[in-house]
């Protein structure tokens, strides 16, 4: 029977703990690839390849770290502000353990080489039926929680998680349109540049509802409790949800610049990028002013570090992400390692960051503590991730433009100055300072889990006492 | 090109969704009061504190 006068932090716990344990697995995956490209040897046989472990990677930090990170802050926020247990404790159930499976099947399926090919979508067609049916379910539960909610307002920091919850659905949905060809085979719906753009559609939304909606919904409530002082601007919170929905839909093309895709939808796709540059640095002052006041608060807290450091990477991705969708800059940034600079400064220092404080937000009083079994610890793993992202960054900044600039120099006679293996001669040693950066990372997640492993056992799982509602004020 | 038969419909079919939504949260008075909003979540205190009173309790009869 579920038991209304309290909430359901299980599922918040799980989701939680599985937060961390995932993170170390994607991480750890990713820090094998950054190696294989330092000491290409280490592509051992067909299932240890650079070109089977690279999505294994990115499925495992966005959608094992990143969702279940998402899952566990969403159900914990949206049962606090609405003054409500979640409606169904076994759909809630369903979602973690069904999350959980989609997670081992990509796991297994990927290094053994069954994909459709499809960047961040490679999952197979009975994965994405599965992941269809966990995501309705969590809609379920968020939405069905949200209406039964005990506060007339809507808290702020939902409208992002639901604006992610149904564009991912509606993403999911339409990307992975595929006709069956055998149990683990199957062809895309779409052909060629039509192929292309509908995977730059969801490939570019995927960045803007998965990976900056569903967070900035982590950012408006966590930044502000942590804190202790509401947020900045509320009106702005409200302009910035409209404002990012509104237009994030409409920047995939700047993926496809200088390609078959119509010139004019390139050029659309670029305007688009450029106006994203107002509401995402809205939302980032709007996060970090609402620690006026309470700067004094960053020397002491390293929670507090952790949210506002991500706030300052996500300001600095969204404008590195306009910049590099101007087709002048695209033309020299486009396939070199600026790319995959500039997708880490978002990844590890916007969403990682975020997730990581948010995490050590909660697990206190999932836990029933005051504060984490550490706190020195996480003061550690902060300076340790942040140079670790910084090392990534600014490593891949130059591999990048090294890259760019070589691939297009050419002799007076018109011959290319550079053979293709002298870029990737002179990009060797900074593969191997983001391999160091991303180790780093990794090693700070490592104390993370043991921090909260340490918390987790001195402290006993709780489920928080409903408060009595206050009135409408 | 003709992805973009199916996707600019798409897209201006959820921009007119949205905009949906946006006349809903404003007829429904969901910005009627945007400055309350930010400070209720102050009101809802979710530190576990019996817990660790409880503890607390203990450590002392431990002393």
């Amino acid at each position: 029977m579920e038991n209304q006068a309290t909430y359901n932090y299980k599922v918040v716990r799980q989701f939680a703990i599985m937060t961390v344990v995932w993170g170390i697995v994607g991480m750890l995956v990713g820090v094998v690839i950054a190696a294989q490209m330092v000491w290409p040897e280490l592509n051992v046989g067909p299932w240890f390849h650079f070109g089977r472990l690279r999505p294994l990677h990115t499925n495992a930090v966005i959608f094992a770290f990143g969702g279940c990170g998402l899952m566990a802050t969403s159900l914990y926020v949206v049962q606090r502000t609405c003054n409500v247990r979640l409606i169904s404790d076994g759909l809630a159930s369903f979602v973690f353990w069904g999350w959980q499976a989609v997670i081992v099947l990509a796991a297994v399926t990927l290094p053994l080489g069954y994909t459709s090919g499809k960047e961040y979508a490679e999952l197979e067609w009975p994965i994405d039926i599965l992941i269809t049916l966990v995501w309705v379910a969590y809609a379920v539960v968020f939405f069905g929680t949200i209406a039964k909610r005990r506060v007339k307002h809507i808290y702020v920091a939902n409208w992002f998680y639901g604006g992610f919850i149904l564009a991912v659905a509606l993403l999911h949905i339409v990307n992975s349109m595929a006709m069956p060809a055998g149990a683990l085979k199957s062809y895309s719906a779409y052909a060629g540049t039509v192929d292309a753009m509908v995977q730059w559609w969801y490939g570019h939304n995927a960045v803007g509802f998965f990976l900056t909606a569903g967070f900035l919904g982590m950012m408006y409530y966590f930044v502000p409790k942590q804190a202790g002082r509401p947020v900045y601007s509320y009106r702005l919170s409200v302009v910035h949800f409209w404002a990012l929905i509104f237009t994030y839909m409409w920047a995939g093309p700047h993926h496809l610049h200088y390609t078959a895709l119509p010139d004019w939808t390139q050029s659309l796709g670029m305007v688009f990028s450029l106006v994203l540059l107002a509401p995402s640095w809205g939302g980032m002052i709007n996060g970090i002013m609402t620690l006026s006041g309470a700067w004094h608060k960053l020397r002491t807290d390293p929670i507090l570090k952790f949210l506002v450091t991500a706030l300052s990477f996500y300001g600095m991705s969204t404008f590195e992400g306009p910049m590099m969708a101007i087709k002048t800059v695209n033309a020299l940034s486009h396939y070199t390692d600026w790319t995959i600079g500039h997708v880490h400064s978002g990844a590890l220092g916007w969403v990682a960051m975020i997730t990581i404080g948010s995490i050590y937000y909660l697990v206190p009083r999932l836990f029933g503590r005051e504060q984490m079994y550490s706190v020195k610890l996480i003061e550690t793993h902060f300076w340790v991730a942040t140079i670790g992202t910084v090392l990534y960054i600014a490593s891949m900044w130059i591999a990048g433009v090294t890259q760019g600039l070589m691939w297009r120099a050419v002799n007076p006679d018109g011959t290319l100055t550079y053979a293709f293996i002298d870029a990737v001669k002179a990009t060797h040693p900074y593969y191997f300072v983001r391999f160091l950066g991303g180790a780093m990372f990794l090693a700070g997640m490592v104390m993370m889990l043991y921090n909260v492993l340490r918390t987790a056992t001195v402290g006993r799982p709780v489920d928080a006492q409903i408060p009595v509602v206050h009135a409408h004020a | 090109m003709e992805s973009l038969y199916l996707l600019i419909p798409l897209s201006v079919l959820i921009a007119l969704g949205i905009g949906a939504a946006f006349w809903w949260t404003i007829r429904s008075g969901q910005l009627d009061d945007l400055e309350g909003p930010a400070h209720r979540i102050f009101h809802d205190d979710d530190m576990p504190r019996k817990a660790n009173e409880n503890e607390a309790s203990e450590q002392k009869t431990r002393d």
